[in-house]
Parts: structure tokens; C-alpha cells; sequence
């Protein structure tokens, strides 16, 4: 396998707008390009899908005890789970809607999928705010302010009233700003599509979508207010889900660096997951002209650079620990370096603080195994972050007598597993159904690209004459 | 009908003549048909229904016809109550006097402890007993419990207990009983009953006591023996050796100012100790006393709650308790030689100073399981002392039966082996189970030839005999009882029988032959002593006025003992009765099953306690599994480290492991009563340790046990006490009361609840943990819930250890429950408002608008909240399932099914479910699956309360709300009430110097206040 070189450009290789066209379409529209690998890794997810279904069940018919949750330790895996998600989905908007607006575009060909990437971490994390309450069928509808005539309503001084609509206002963002930007990859699949039953679906999708100006202008400015609406629910959701910890008084959550240090641990991990996808997708795709080493380059010195926050945060909130004098803070950050679960704690400092920094070598930065491992080790930094954060917090108290252990049981594994397995079903789903790759704006990227390029000549030949 | 068949019903008379005609000698015949052997009689020896037609028989229109009529007739069962006989209670047609439905009835009764009798009132909704209260009226109780007395209302409507007379293993009646009993009898008549045996564990029972007298005088030559396994014979033995007469030795403790105590746990156990508690506690409430306290010397060989609370503890091996009660008695000059005492003579010279400076107002006192010549020898010191009279009273013997029970058992066990014994009467002990192991009771007692068992459960000793009989609990007994003082208290119940069940009364009594209703028995038994009214006076009060005996007066004759000085190398072992499952009567009992123990807050485990330094040099840490060889005999169990213990010596806890005690007993722990005999009881020299490969899990409520200096439990001494009464902490926060909104929150009209606990007088002893779960319905859980951390307790005792690992200079116990924090952390992060704060003040759970999102637990600082994770209120069925391999099928409360199987487990979860409902208080709701819920301040009394006083349109007094662990307090370290009031008792207590804020530093604002600990000890020592 020939080294794959840093190349200035955002599409290599010899690409047309039809080439362009058929190797992200055909992924749709021809069955035939999905390998063993695809049959493989969706049986996988659908097992551990089946086994999450089975999980929830039991989990429904016992209650919450079927986890490992005690008092003190009130939340752990569901929580733990519930946030890691959110934070996986952060990337995928980032990239669509931050990077839009300051017209990144090199996020082009990985937008799509970081944004199906979003959506299905939501739904993940969305498993868990309804499952973990200890009356599910009640927490569906009291959680949300509905009139009623006992005249109750939500308390909207709690934290966890601002995460239900942080959480649904950012789902149903993020669900409207894929689709839209979907429509007209869908229309070209319409066109494309030789089968009936593709024409018909993919024609009902596109909501008659046929290219005009008008078309057009209208979607750029749909797509632009949604970028808008979401750039700020990038900052939000995260900071909330920040204040569930951050707005209590328990020692180890009741930080003032939990906000920022929680919103770059997101991005931290969102891009681990979009780099963790698509490495694998670009090399079972042949995608490399459109995912190219520049983007894994660049992608990589983001996560370096949240990584440093997020290791920053893991300083300071040591740092707070002494510096408030608070013998409960003082006695956590102790627990956390030598109690029993310390190996969460140091694998933790190793797998989000160490590891990443292998990527300052531009070498390391090239090299796509070392690239997938790092990534790996981050989402498990990640997720021991949220472990650390609020089972080991909450198993120390301010009173040493109610301090108890707590470790989980088989359910949470299989509970955490199996919404794996949701997210990629729902990935591989979505990989053989629906374009991974944004068509329209990679032939948009082409292009400028091509014209750059014109206009690079046309100087140089220029420069010649004289 | 056809003809042929008319042929086949008929009898051929002249057949039947000469078939009897033709036999010789004398035959015996029932009927005609028998004689006539017809296939019609043949038919009706196998089948109960002769005549029945098979299915196959029956026609398709017959057919028809029969299931038509059927379901016509399954209809009719709707018409109960209409035509056909109603099962179900009726309302009240004419309302009996007093009862208000859905107001609850007190009555006094008493419980027999350890057959003592403390007198207590029980709460009764629509005759159904569901609370008990301690009666104020009694000496011992003064209106306060202890753990057991509160569960015992659980053991009433236990399902494990046994419902049937039985017959090796099939159920029988009281009826073919006496039967059999009478022909038994009856062979005896001409024996002068030689051959009857009748046991019992301690009985202070007047009426018992007089009928079996009445029994023993109608069958001379039988013997009564009697068992306790945690007895009295030491007390009893060393009275009398020092005064040649057995009497009843009771303490003082208002008086006392120096106790010393001898390996007892007087606060907690044996009779007496609710009014010992309340005494000492009084001694040293410093807001009463003005500043003296009383001082308390423990010597004991194993960590208890009185060692807690002790000024000074030593914790030395059991053998050597001798030793120092030697060097005591040696320094006063009541004994010789002193020899050599694990502690140093320079101290011990400093306690009888101590003593000595307070002649007669001290008090010393030995442990139940210290032989009889400790007690002998503290009977000499406290003559010495000038305590007789005083501090220490004697009084008459207050038990009947024999006076050494070991004695007793072991000649029982003799007469049996050596096949004397035809009839052997059980009246409530359980000796296959709990006899000294050198005995073999368990295989003795099949020499017996009638074997009869009567008590609360088909247990070990029921299985090996020939009936069972089941005993009354006492809420359902008409009786007497004398307390640890020998006054004289009445049983009467609250209930009718539940189950087939007799008193021991009626079942002595009736083997008399008379079959009197036993209440008439009791009361004819008075007829003298309360005649007229005083008997309605005496049965209102529960306890019989001014019958507390007169003290004996009496001086120790006889020399002092001598004690053997020799202290022994090598490990100890000591076998003591737990303090919840007692000797494994009350194993049973989920509430104290579930309730932590003082010190290790084990629950639904014994364990095999050492001491950390042991633990060290064995390579061993609490809940390895460990097997300890000890008389011979091997048992495995859980390790548990316990600071504190005595080094060189290994402790075991009784009572567990049972075989047949019941659901919950037979899974709780291991049986120790192997390894325990004769020669020693208590304790015995060279146990063997060692570690097995596994892991013995115990279910430990407590893991954490230091207070990592913050302050959290206030401690000091009198000195540091008089220098600063409030025993400001070295790391006591600076905090400012500085808030942005204006102090006035809470400025509500109306009373303000608060409450205060006063951590100097509260000994730990777990009274409230139980009372707590009684009033306010809280399940059990299990061993594994407790394991993972999901008990339910409202309140939850924290227990500190201060000072080094191995003898720490004190252990601090601290009732934690709700606060009602005035701002709670709690409230605003529920998202649903489900925890609000009432206008009184009350931090409240609204359980039905709960969706269990428990974040207001993990914002609790406390901890005090508890979740329901599992459906534990109906999920009961861990403790359902019976292990019993017996015949007895709990088929109580209306059940339709009364088909038992002999031999069979039909153990119908629901039955069990139904009777345990009835222990709940009908003024607390239940709380189902995925709810939060924590102490309410007993809320329901609270309302209660009020709607009372706006019905006579006053204001609540201060006091008239007891919230149920305060009443249950035995030192009254609990206050409760109305702290907008500023002349009410609480109030007053928050004023004290002492009073702190747990966490004030949070600014949550407690409405709960500490008072902090202080202790007195002796200046002069230092160690």
C-alpha cells in the first residue's frame, strides 16, 4: 500500500463531478458495494441492539435496581452513558454548524455523516434520561410543562428541566439541519436511481426538489438559519448537561470549570468517534479522495487542542480541591488518586491526557493505526471522565459514614453496550441507505477547487509571459 | 334405573347369616355390608365417592346438563352475604363504645423478654395490633422500647410461624393431642409422674409458675427443668455463694456516680437495661445535672454499646475480667491476692480511689457471662462499698424453676439417655438447637417416648419431636409477668389467635384437665390480690401497682472466692449472644435481621470477629471466609475486623445458622452452638484460625469510620466542657451567616418543627432505627439489597471511631436522619417539585408526584434520603419462599385454599404477603417502586396532633407531638417539637452551648440540631 501523502488539496485523485457523483451514490444505489465488513459489523451492533432490548425490558418490568445504583450513588451508568452520547454527538455539529458559518470547507465530505453521527448519538443518550427516572411512565410527560388543570408544572429551577430542553431542542435541530441538508443528495439519488421503489422513496424524500435557483437560494438560507440556531446549542447543551453537575453542592461537582472543560471534552470526543467511523469507511469505500489525510490531519489538531483543555479541567479541578480547604473536596481528589477505583482515575489522566499527546508528531498525525488507536483510547477516556465525575464523586460524601461502594451489575454493561450497538445499526443503516458523503457540496468543493487551480495556472502562466 | 343395577345395590341377607354362621371364634363386624364383602362395600374402602360417575360414562347431553349446572351454581357464589353464608367481616352494625374507626386504640400489655416482662402499650387500629409503645407506667420501660420489643410486632405476623398442632409431620389437632397426652398421663397416675420431664426456658410468670406447681403437685415425681441458653446462672450462682440465697440483684444507676463494669453490656441487655439506660443517661444530661456526670469504668472483652459510652474502656480477654475484679476486690481488702491483672495495678488503684471516694453512690457491676464467682466477688466490693441498698438493691428471686439452668438441662439430658423419660414436655425452649454441645440433645431426645414441642415456630427441636404445638405470641395471650424488678405486669391480647395456637398457661393448665377460658384462669389467679375494680385499674395500666417486692436485707457470708490468677496465653474463644437475634429467637424477625449491628453494622450475618492486630498477623481482612476450630468443632463463616476487640480473642455471635427457625433464619449466617459447651459457655481457651480461600460476603451498612477531622460528632471532655461549653472544634469552619435575601424565609405563623438529639446521653443502642420502621412502613430489603447499598432505614446510625486502630480512645454513635434543612439542597433540583418545604417547616416527599430521578439524594449532604430501586413492598418474596422442609402451610386471613398436604410445601406467597400487610400502620402510605422517601418527622403524628388540638381550639402543647423515635429513646436523647416556640424543650436546646448544625457550613439550616458529646473521665488516668 502506497504511503498516503499530505496533500494541499480537500479532493485528490483524478475526480469529476459524475466520478464524484457515483462513488458516493453507488453506495446507495448499488447494493453490491457493501462487503462482509458491512454484514459483519451490522450483525454485531444488532446483537448487542438485541441484548440492549433486553435490557431495557428487564429494566422495566424490575425497576432500577436491576442496575448497580445505591445511595449515595444515585447515578452511574445512566448517566455516565447519557452524557458520554451527548458529548460524541457535540462533534457532529460542530462541524456542520460552526465550521459552516466561518466557511471551513473542508467539513464537506465529512459533515454528513458526523451530523447521522449526531443524531444517533442523541438517540443513545436519549435512552437514558426517561429509563434511569424510577417511574418511567410518569417521568415521559410530567418532565415536560403541559397544562393540566391540578395547575402542575415542571420546576424550572432544577438542572434537569433545562437538560430536557436543551436535549429536545438539540435533537430536533439536529434532525431538521441533516434533512435539510439532505435534500438535494436525495434529489440526485432520485435521478439516479434505477429501481422503482428508490425513485419513489427517494422522490418522496426530496420534497420535490428540482435544482432551480430558487431552489437554491432558499436552501442556502434554511441551511444558514439552522447553522445559526445550532452553533449556539453546541455551547448550550453541553454547558447544561454541565450544570446538572456543576449547579449541586456534591464535592467534585460543584466546580465553576465544568461548563467550558465539559463543552471541549465533547468536541474531544465527538471528533474521536467521526475519525473513529470514518478511518475504517474511507478504507472499505475507497472515500480517500474525499476524506483526505488533510482532514484527518486537521481533525487530529483539534482533538489536541480540546484535549488540553479537558486536561486542563482535570488539573484545576485538583487544584480547586486544595485551594478550597474543603476536607470533603480534599478527600475526594485523595479517593480519586488512591482509593479503590484510582485505576479509573490514572487510566483516565493516561487515555485523555497522555495518549493525545502523541499528536503534536506530525509523523503520528499520518500514520492512520496509530490515528484509530488514539481515538479509541480517547472515547474511553471520555466515557472513564463521566465515571470519575459522578460515581466516584458521589460515592464520597461530606459525611464519611454514608459513604459506600458501588459497582455495577451485568444490566449496565449490557444497557452500555447495547446502545453501541443502537448507534451502529443505526450507522451502518445509514451508510447503506442514505449518502455518507455531502454529493452537492463536494462538487461544490470541486469547483472552487477546479477554479483555484485554473486560476493558479492562468497566474503562473501569466507570471511566465512576463 | 335398570334393573340390573336395583340387583347390585342389594344385600343377600341369607348370605351374609351364613358367612357368619360359618366362623368360629369372636369376629368383629361393622356393618352388614362389610360382612357381605359386596363389590358395593369393596367400592366404598377405595373410593370416597362411590357412586361418581367417570367422564367417560357420562353422555354428551348429561354432560351438558352437569356443567350447565355447575356454572348456575359457581354464580351463587356472588350471592355471599345475600343467601348464603358471608366469610367476611361486617361493619360494625352497633358501634362498640370508645372505637372510632380509623382512630387507633391503645392497650397495655407486657413482653416478655428473655422471659422478663417489660410493660408496653400497643397500638391497635380495628383490633389490629400494628405498634408498640413502651408503657410509662412500668419501672423498667418508663414509656421507652429497645429494637426488639418494636420488631416483636413483626414476629406476630410472622407466616414462618407455625400454624398447626402436627403430628410427626402431618397436621393434627389440639383434640387427638390431648388425647394422646391423657393416655400418656394416665400411665404416669400410678408412677407419680416419674416419668414426665417438662422444660422450659426462663419463666417469670407467676401463673405459669403456679401451674406448673399445680402439674408438679399432681405428678409428684415429675421435674421441671428449665433452659435459657443466654440465662441467668452466674447471677443466680454467685448470689448465691455470697448470701447463700438466690436472690434478684438490680442497680440503682440514679444514684450511682462511679460505675465499673465487668465485661456487662448493661445498657443494652439482660432485664433491666431500658431503665439502666435512662438512668445513666440521666446521669450525665449536663443541662439537668448542672455540669456533674456520673463516670463509667468498662472492662469487656468484646466492643459493645455500653463500652461506647464508657469514660474509660479497657478491652481485655474475657479470662482475665477475673483477674482485674480480683485486683478491684484486693485493693478495697475484700479478697486476697491480687496477682497478675491485664491491667496495670496503678490504674486499678486509681478506680478504687475513685470507688471509694463515692461510697454508696457507686456501683460495680459483672457480665451475665462472667462465672459466678465475679458476681460473688462485685457483690463483696459493692458491700464494701456501701452500695447495698443504695445503689445496688437485692430483692427476692424473681424467675421460677430451677436455679442453674445448665444443671437442669444436663440432668434432663441424663434422664433421658438413661430412657426415664415417657413423657417430655417443651414449653418454648428450643434445645435441639441451642444446648451445650456436649450434651447431644439433638440425638438425646429421641430416647424420650412422647415428645411434645410447643412454641412460636416449628423448629429444630419441634422437628425431633413427636407433636408440635403452636404457642400464642404474646399480643394474643391472656398472662402475667413479673420485670427485672419483680413487679408485677399483665398480659393481655390484642388479638385474638391468629392461628390454632395455646399460651404454655392453657397448655399446662388443660393437661390438668381444665379447660377454663384462659383469661378466667388469670383473672381467678387475682381474685385475691385485685379484686373489683382494682383488677379493671390494674388491667388499664398494664402493671400492677406497688408490687415491686421489698429488698431483702442481706450481707455476703462466706468467704470471697478465690480466683485462679493464671492468665492464659493462646487464642480465646467467646460465644455471645447477638444483640438483635438474641440466642436465635428472634432470628426469624426481618426488622432486626436488617437492623446493623452497634458496632460492625453487620446485618443478616454473624461473623467471626478479631481484632485488626490479629487480623494483621493472620493475612486476614473482614469478610474473608475463615474456619475456626474450636471444642472439637469446625465452622466457617465471614471475618470481621472489628477495632476494638480485644487481642488474643476471637468472638462469635449465636444464634444464626439456623436449620428450621424459618425463611429468614435459615439464611442468615452460621450456627456457633456447635462448638459451645458445657464447660464453655461464654468463652473457652485455643481456637484455631484459619483462612479458607474465599470470600464470605457480609452486608456492612457502615465501610467508612473515621471522621477524617471534620466536625461531624462534637466530642470532649468535662474539662474541655467547663473551659468551653460549646467544645468549639479545632476545624470549625469560619462561617459568616452572609446572604444576599433578607433572614426571614421561614417566618410563618404556626408551629416550626424542629428537633434536637443529644449525642451525650444517645448510646447507640438502634431503639429509634426500629421504631422508625415500625411507625412508618419501611420494608426490608435483604441481605443483597443491604450489600449494594439500598437499605431503607429513615434513620441511619453513623458510628466514628476516634484514637488508634486497635483500641480507639472512643467510638462515637450519631442518629442521622432528614435535617429539614430550611434550605434544602434537595428541593430545587427535583425536576418535577416532588420535594417541597411545608409552612411549618417540614422538608416534604410528595410520593405520588416522584418519577425517581434521585438527583435530590445525591444533592442531599446527609445522605438521609433512600429509593426505592426495586419493588421491595411487594416484592417480599425473598423472604416468602419457605426453605421449610415441615408441613406447615401459613393459611391465614380468609385463604380459600385449607387443602394441606402432609409433607408438602404449599407454601402460597400470597398468604405470607397478606398477613405481613397487617403489620402495616394504616397512617403511612406505602411506598412502591422508583420513589424517594426519608424521614418525614413522623408527619402523620404530626397532623394528627393538630386536627386534636384545633378540635379543642388550642394550640399544640410542647411535647404533644413525640415524633416515634424519640419515643421509643431510652435515654431521651431525642427532643422534639416547636421551635418558633422559645419556652419549648427544644428551643431551649438549640440555645445550649453545645448545640451545632451538622454541615453548618453549607448554610442549609437545619431544623435537626446535635448537641455535642462529653465524656468524664478520670483526670488522674491518662491512658
Amino acid at each position: 500500500m502506497a504511503k498516503e501523502t499530505l496533500n494541499e488539496d480537500l479532493i485528490t485523485g483524478q475526480q469529476t463531478y459524475v466520478s464524484l457523483d457515483n462513488t458516493i451514490g453507488s453506495m446507495v444505489l448499488d447494493g453490491k458495494r457493501h462487503k462482509k465488513n458491512w454484514y459483519v459489523m451490522l450483525g454485531i451492533a444488532f446483537m448487542l441492539l438485541n441484548g440492549f432490548m433486553l435490557a431495557v425490558g428487564w429494566l422495566l418490568y424490575q425497576g432500577v435496581g436491576v442496575w448497580g445504583n445505591n445511595v449515595p450513588t444515585g447515578w452511574a451508568f445512566d448517566i455516565i452513558n447519557f452524557v458520554w452520547w451527548i458529548g460524541i454527538g457535540h462533534a457532529g455539529t460542530l462541524i456542520s454548524a460552526i465550521l459552516l458559518l466561518v466557511r471551513q470547507q473542508w467539513r464537506n465530505s465529512i459533515n454528513r455523516f458526523a451530523e447521522a453521527m449526531t443524531l444517533f448519538a442523541v438517540l443513545c443518550a436519549a435512552q437514558y434520561p426517561l429509563l434511569h427516572t424510577g417511574r418511567p411512565w410518569v417521568a415521559a410527560y410530567w418532565l415536560m410543562p403541559y397544562p393540566n388543570i391540578m395547575g402542575l408544572w415542571p420546576q424550572f429551577r432544577s438542572p434537569l428541566i433545562w437538560d430536557v430542553f436543551a436535549v429536545t431542542t438539540y435533537a430536533l435541530v439536529s434532525i431538521l439541519f441533516w434533512f435539510v441538508g439532505l435534500i438535494p443528495d436525495l434529489a440526485t439519488l432520485r435521478d439516479k436511481s434505477t429501481n422503482k421503489i428508490g425513485q419513489k422513496i427517494f422522490g418522496f424524500l426530496s420534497l420535490g426538489w428540482r435544482g432551480s435557483m430558487k431552489h437554491w437560494h432558499r436552501y442556502e438560507q434554511a441551511y444558514l438559519l439552522l447553522a445559526g440556531l445550532s452553533t449556539p446549542l453546541v455551547l448550550s447543551v453541553h454547558t447544561i448537561v454541565s450544570y446538572d453537575f456543576a449547579m449541586s453542592i456534591v464535592p467534585g461537582w460543584n466546580v465553576t470549570v465544568f461548563p467550558p472543560y465539559f463543552v471541549a471534552g465533547a468536541v474531544f470526543a465527538g471528533f474521536a468517534m467521526v475519525l473513529l467511523i470514518g478511518l475504517p469507511l474511507r478504507a472499505w469505500y475507497g472515500l480517500k479522495d474525499m476524506i483526505t489525510m488533510k482532514h484527518i490531519d486537521w481533525m487530529c489538531k483539534i482533538m489536541l487542542a480540546t484535549g488540553l483543555i479537558v486536561f486542563y479541567g482535570y488539573f484545576l479541578e485538583v487544584f480547586y480541591a486544595y485551594y478550597s480547604a474543603n476536607p470533603a473536596e480534599i478527600s475526594l481528589a485523595e479517593w480519586r488518586f488512591y482509593g479503590p477505583y484510582s485505576p479509573a482515575y490514572w487510566a483516565l489522566i493516561i487515555c485523555n491526557g497522555i495518549i493525545p499527546q502523541l499528536l503534536w508528531v506530525p509523523k503520528f498525525r499520518r500514520n492512520l493505526p496509530l490515528v484509530f488507536i488514539v481515538c479509541l483510547f480517547i472515547s474511553v477516556g471520555m466515557w472513564l471522565e463521566r465515571f470519575v465525575i459522578i460515581p466516584m464523586s458521589l460515592m464520597k460524601n461530606y459525611l464519611p459514614a454514608s459513604d459506600r461502594f458501588y459497582y455495577p451489575t451485568i444490566v449496565d454493561f449490557t444497557m452500555f453496550f447495547g446502545t453501541i450497538g443502537l448507534f451502529f445499526f443505526m450507522m451502518w443503516l445509514f451508510i447503506r441507505f442514505l449518502p455518507v458523503i455531502n454529493m452537492f457540496e463536494m462538487k461544490d468543493l470541486l469547483f472552487k477547487q477546479n477554479l483555484k487551480k485554473e486560476k493558479e495556472a492562468e497566474e503562473k502562466q501569466e507570471a511566465g509571459v512576463h | 334405573m335398570e334393573p340390573n343395577e336395583q340387583k347390585q345395590g342389594r344385600l343377600d341377607i341369607e348370605a351374609i347369616r351364613q358367612e357368619l354362621a360359618g366362623q368360629g371364634g369372636k369376629r368383629y363386624w361393622r356393618s352388614l355390608e362389610q360382612v357381605a364383602d359386596t363389590q358395593e362395600f369393596q367400592l366404598w374402602l377405595e373410593d370416597e365417592f362411590p357412586h361418581r360417575k367417570t367422564l367417560l360414562e357420562i353422555d354428551r347431553r348429561s354432560m351438558l346438563k352437569v356443567m350447565g349446572a355447575s356454572i348456575a351454581l359457581a354464580g351463587l357464589s356472588g350471592c355471599r352475604g345475600a343467601f348464603l353464608d358471608q366469610e367476611k367481616a361486617v361493619p360494625y352494625v352497633k358501634q362498640p363504645e370508645e372505637l372510632v374507626p380509623g382512630k387507633p386504640m391503645f392497650y397495655a400489655t407486657s413482653i416478655p423478654l428473655c422471659g422478663y416482662g417489660v410493660g408496653v402499650l400497643v397500638e391497635q387500629h380495628e383490633g389490629r395490633p400494628t405498634k408498640i409503645e413502651g408503657n410509662p407506667d412500668h419501672p423498667e420501660s418508663q414509656g421507652s422500647t429497645n429494637s426488639i420489643m418494636q420488631a416483636s410486632i413483626l414476629s406476630m405476623y410472622d407466616p414462618d410461624r407455625s400454624q398447626n398442632v402436627s403430628s410427626a409431620g402431618e397436621i393434627s389437632t389440639w383434640e387427638e393431642y390431648e388425647k394422646v397426652l391423657k393416655e400418656a398421663l394416665a400411665k404416669q397416675k400410678s408412677k407419680q409422674g416419674a416419668g414426665i420431664r417438662i422444660l422450659t426456658d426462663t419463666v417469670a410468670s407467676p401463673l405459669l409458675a403456679a401451674s406448673l406447681d399445680a402439674f408438679l403437685e399432681a405428678y409428684p415425681a415429675a421435674t421441671w427443668h428449665s433452659w435459657d441458653p443466654i440465662g441467668r446462672d452466674n447471677a443466680r450462682g454467685g448470689s448465691q455463694a455470697a448470701f447463700g440465697k438466690v436472690v434478684n440483684t438490680t442497680y440503682n444507676l440514679a444514684q450511682a456516680k462511679v460505675i465499673v463494669s465487668l465485661d456487662s453490656d448493661f445498657l443494652v441487655s439482660g432485664p433491666g437495661h431500658l431503665r439502666y439506660s435512662r438512668d445513666f443517661a440521666d446521669g450525665r444530661r449536663l443541662e439537668v445535672t448542672g455540669g456533674s456526670m456520673n463516670r463509667l469504668y468498662q472492662f469487656e472483652s468484646f466492643p459493645t454499646v455500653t463500652g461506647t459510652n464508657a469514660d474509660h474502656r479497657w478491652a481485655i480477654k474475657a479470662s482475665d475480667v477475673a483477674s482485674v475484679t480480683a485486683a478491684i476486690a484486693a485493693a478495697l481488702g475484700v479478697a486476697s491476692d491480687a496477682g497478675a491483672a491485664p491491667v496495670d495495678a496503678a490504674t486499678i488503684s486509681k478506680i478504687v480511689k475513685d470507688l471509694q471516694a463515692n461510697p454508696g453512690t457507686s456501683a460495680v457491676i459483672p457480665g451475665e457471662g462472667q462465672p459466678a464467682s465475679v458476681h460473688h466477688l462485685c457483690h463483696a466490693i459493692n458491700e464494701k462499698l456501701g452500695n447495698n441498698g443504695k445503689t445496688v438493691l437485692h430483692g427476692p428471686r424473681v424467675d421460677f424453676g430451677p436455679a442453674n439452668h445448665l444443671q437442669s438441662i444436663t440432668q434432663l439430658t441424663e434422664a433421658i439417655k438413661s430412657s426415664k423419660v415417657d413423657i417430655l414436655l417443651i414449653l418454648g425452649a428450643n434445645p435441639v438447637y441451642n444446648a451445650p454441645a456436649d450434651l447431644d440433645f439433638g440425638n438425646a431426645i429421641a430416647s424420650a417416648k412422647l415428645k411434645v414441642h410447643h412454641g412460636l415456630y416449628f423448629d429444630e427441636t419441634s422437628a425431633k419431636c413427636d407433636w408440635h404445638l403452636p404457642l400464642t405470641h404474646f399480643l394474643e395471650e391472656w398472662g402475667d409477668v413479673r420485670g427485672y424488678d419483680g413487679t408485677l405486669s399483665l398480659i393481655q391480647p390484642l388479638i385474638a389467635p391468629l392461628f390454632e395456637s395455646k399460651s404454655h398457661v392453657e397448655l399446662v393448665q388443660r393437661a390438668l384437665g381444665n379447660a377454663e377460658a384462659p383469661f378466667n384462669t388469670l383473672k381467678s389467679s387475682y381474685a385475691t390480690r385485685l379484686p373489683g375494680k382494682k383488677w379493671d385499674i390494674a388491667l388499664n395500666l398494664g402493671v400492677i401497682a406497688d408490687s415491686k417486692p421489698a429488698e431483702v436485707a442481706i450481707s455476703v457470708s462466706g468467704t470471697a472466692p478465690s480466683i485462679p490468677m493464671l492468665r492464659v496465653s493462646g487464642p480465646e474463644v467467646i460465644l455471645r449472644e447477638d444483640s438483635h437475634v438474641f440466642d436465635g429467637r428472634y432470628a426469624n424477625n426481618g426488622w432486626l435481621q436488617e437492623l446493623p449491628k452497634p458496632l460492625s453494622k453487620i446485618t443478616w450475618d454473624n461473623a467471626i470477629h478479631i481484632s485488626p492486630r490479629m487480623a494483621q498477623e493472620k493475612g486476614i481482612e473482614s469478610e474473608d471466609e475463615v474456619e475456626l476450630e474450636f471444642n472439637g468443632q469446625k465452622v466457617k463463616g465471614g471475618a470481621w475486623v472489628l477495632p476494638g476487640h480485644p487481642e488474643d480473642s476471637i468472638t462469635v455471635l449465636l444464634g444464626y445458622g439456623r436449620t428450621a427457625g424459618g425463611t429468614i433464619a435459615n439464611r442468615a449466617g452460621f450456627n456457633a452452638y456447635p462448638m459451645r459447651t458445657s464447660s464453655a459457655l461464654s468463652w473457652g481457651h485455643g481456637g484455631n484460625l484459619k483462612k479458607t480461600n474465599h470470600i464470605f460476603p457480609l452486608s456492612s451498612v457502615q465501610v467508612h469510620h473515621e471522621m477524617e477531622g471534620r466536625d461531624i460528632v462534637r466530642t470532649g471532655t468535662l474539662a474541655e466542657w467547663n473551659a468551653d461549653p460549646a467544645l468549639t472544634p479545632e476545624t470549625k469552619h469560619h462561617f459568616e451567616k452572609v446572604s444576599m435575601y433578607p433572614d426571614k424565609v421561614f417566618d410563618y405563623d404556626g408551629p416550626q418543627w424542629g428537633m434536637t438529639v443529644d449525642l451525650n446521653t444517645c448510646i447507640g443502642c438502634n431503639a429509634c432505627v426500629t421504631a422508625c420502621q415500625a411507625e412508618n412502613n419501611i420494608p426490608v430489603v435483604g441481605k443483597e439489597q443491604v450489600k449494594r447499598g439500598r437499605e431503607l432505614h429513615w434513620i441511619r446510625l453513623d458510628r466514628y471511631y476516634v484514637g488508634g486502630l486497635d483500641q480507639p480512645t472512643e467510638t462515637v454513635h450519631q442518629p442521622v436522619m432528614c435535617v429539614h434543612c430550611e434550605k434544602a439542597p434537595c428541593e430545587p433540583v427535583c425536576p418535577v417539585g416532588a420535594t417541597m418545604h411545608s409552612h411549618e417547616g417540614l422538608n416534604q416527599m410528595v410520593y405520588n408526584r416522584c418519577v425517581g430521578t434521585r438527583y435530590c439524594s445525591n444533592n442531599c449532604p446527609y445522605k438521609v434520603r433512600r429509593f426505592n430501586y426495586l419493588n421491595y413492598v411487594d416484592n417480599q418474596d425473598q423472604f416468602m419462599e419457605s426453605s421449610m422442609d415441615t408441613p406447615m402451610i401459613p393459611v391465614p386471613l380468609a385463604s380459600d385454599k385449607k387443602v394441606i398436604i402432609p409433607g408438602k410445601v404449599t407454601h402460597e406467597k400470597t398468604h405470607g404477603r397478606n398477613l405481613l400487610k397487617m403489620v402495616q400502620n394504616p397512617d403511612v402510605t406505602m411506598r412502591g417502586r422508583g420513589i424517594m422517601e426519608k424521614c418525614t418527622y413522623c408527619v402523620q403524628r404530626i397532623n394528627d396532633t393538630r386536627i386534636e388540638a384545633k378540635k379543642q381550639g388550642r394550640e399544640i402543647k410542647d411535647g404533644e407531638v413525640v415524633t416515634a423515635c424519640e419515643q421509643a429513646c431510652p435515654t431521651k436523647a431525642i427532643v422534639f417539637g416547636n421551635v418558633a416556640d422559645k419556652e419549648s424543650r427544644v428551643s431551649k436546646l438549640r440555645e445550649d452551648k453545645r448545640s451545632y448544625l451538622l454541615l453548618e457550613e453549607l448554610n442549609t439550616r437545619p431544623r435537626t440540631s446535635y448537641l455535642g458529646r462529653v465524656r468524664n473521665p478520670n483526670p488522674e488516668i491518662t491512658a
